[in-house]
């Protein structure tokens, strides 16, 4: 009986790191639809691991890494409005509803827990879609993030209208650790 | 029982791995090298520059302009009578080199700089605790004109150099300060009072009001400046080291500063060595530096 203890410790240890999955491959990128011009940005630094036994999952996206067409909106959109000093990153952290390893087609999850935005943490519902294929893990997702909830201000002198929210598209590839 | 002492001493362990997949993320990556940015709004600070170059493909146009002095009273409108300019373009050619031309109506100067930044400031993997941008420039002057030249007067008369160092370290996201070594190097001077060689040093900086307002200072302290009777002597005007306050106020685009200085001029030649005015005399001058940006290459 001890023996068998010792053993099933030691399996429980081993699939504990083996049922988890990190990012490959990130990309994270915005759509704002303003009234003057479109502002839309891509991030490829991002990272993410999942953990298919408890089937949690997290999200660390640098805000800095977020490139822009036009280099003085990118600094504006550091500076000004996601103040990236102060906050460098954005997490998510929280758990995959209804997800199920062992199924090969596309799945349709809903990610609940909590967004991390400019320092500012809401509990959300974020809709996607997993499919496993060949050992990797495959998530895309597509959500709407209001500007105003995370505190994120607009100077009253910026002549230019800035959409109230932004629709956020996250793909990422995930591979055993 | 035992099932249940198994459950007990597993149960941490997934516990543990709920926990902390954020913290993993973290010890996962590796250390980055993270750079300042925004150090300051615009290229220039309040005359003279700053360590702030274009990024690639982006182009500036700049409007500068200096009124008269405060000074003239109403007959002169406080110096709304008279106005300098001077119109620029300064484009990235890398995100590292700008080159910028000008022409400015004081003295109607041509000018051109090339600024290189060498170091820029940044923590994490790699650790600098300044910026550093290099300038050189050259100016040359179309007054006189041809017909007025004074006898002996050659056309590399008109010519002038700068060499800078803007030295440059963002302390707060609010406060940057910025030190500028200058040498300046004209061609023709007065030799009786003046040396063709001179050299001087600034001092300046930026305080952030809000995020889209900030306070500048800019101070050049010439280390060796002719000396004023002798400049009298020769019939020119006194001469004073260059000081400014603005207000630097960012729109979308556009950064506009509104400037109060005691030159009228806005090149490094006659701003740094040739200014007139004394400040703690009235002899304030009201300006606006205007840039609007365009990204002329798109950076995808």
């Amino acid at each position: 009986m001890k023996k068998l203890l010792i053993l099933s410790l030691i399996f429980a240890c081993l699939s504990a790191h083996a049922q988890k999955y990190v990012s490959e491959k990130s990309f994270v990128s915005f759509f704002s639809d303003a009234l003057l011009e479109d502002i839309t940005a891509d991030n490829k630094k991002a990272s993410s691991i999942i953990n298919t036994a408890t089937n949690d999952i997290a999200f660390s996206i640098p805000i800095k890494e977020f490139q822009f067409a036009k280099s003085l909106m990118q600094e504006h959109f550091n500076e000004k409005y996601m103040e990236s000093d102060k906050y460098p990153k954005s997490t998510f952290q929280g758990k995959l509803n209804g997800f199920d390893m062992k199924s090969t087609s596309v799945q349709n999850v809903k990610a609940t827990g909590k967004l991390t935005i400019h320092g500012v943490t809401k509990d959300v519902e974020i809709p996607g879609t997993i499919e496993v294929k060949d050992s990797k893990i495959y998530v895309k997702s597509k959500f709407i993030v209001k500007v105003a909830d995370y505190k994120v201000e607009i100077p009253t002198v910026v002549f230019q209208n800035i959409a109230e929210q932004v629709e956020v598209t996250v793909d990422f590839v995930y591979k055993p650790q | 029982m035992k099932k249940i002492i198994l459950l007990f001493i597993l149960l941490p362990f997934f516990a543990n791995a709920q926990e902390d997949l954020l913290g993993e993320l973290e010890k996962e990556k590796t250390k980055e090298t993270d750079y300042t940015f925004a150090t300051f709004k615009g290229t220039r600070l309040v005359n003279g520059h700053t360590i702030e170059t274009k990024n690639a493909g982006s182009l500036e146009f700049i409007f500068q302009h200096r009124f008269g002095a405060l000074d003239g009273g109403l007959y002169e409108m406080f110096g709304l009578d008279e106005a300098y300019v001077r119109l620029g373009l300064d484009y990235g050619i890398t995100d590292n080199l700008s080159v910028s031309i000008g022409r400015n109506s004081a003295d109607k100067i041509m000018d051109g700089y090339l600024k290189y930044k060498i170091l820029k400031q940044s923590s994490g993997e790699k650790n600098m605790p300044f910026s550093i941008t290099a300038l050189g420039g050259a100016a040359y002057s179309i007054s006189p004109k041809k017909d007025d030249e004074p006898e002996g007067f050659k056309s590399v008369d008109r010519l002038a150099y700068t060499g800078q160092l803007l030295i440059a370290r963002k302390i707060t996201s609010n406060l940057s300060l910025q030190l500028m070594p200058t040498f300046i190097h004209k061609n023709a001077v007065n030799k009786f009072a003046e040396k063709n060689d001179q050299i001087a040093i600034g001092f300046g900086g930026r305080l952030k009001v809000t995020k889209s307002v900030a306070l500048t200072t800019e101070y050049y302290y010439r280390l060796d400046p002719p000396d004023n009777d002798l400049l009298a002597s020769v019939g020119d005007e006194k001469r004073y080291n260059a000081l400014g306050f603005g207000i630097d106020i960012e729109t979308g685009g556009h950064v506009f500063q509104l400037v109060l200085t005691n030159t009228s001029s806005l090149t490094e030649r006659t701003v740094i060595t040739e200014t007139n005015g004394d400040f703690f005399g009235g002899d304030i001058h009201l300006g606006f530096n205007v840039t609007r940006t365009f990204q002329l290459k798109k950076n995808k």
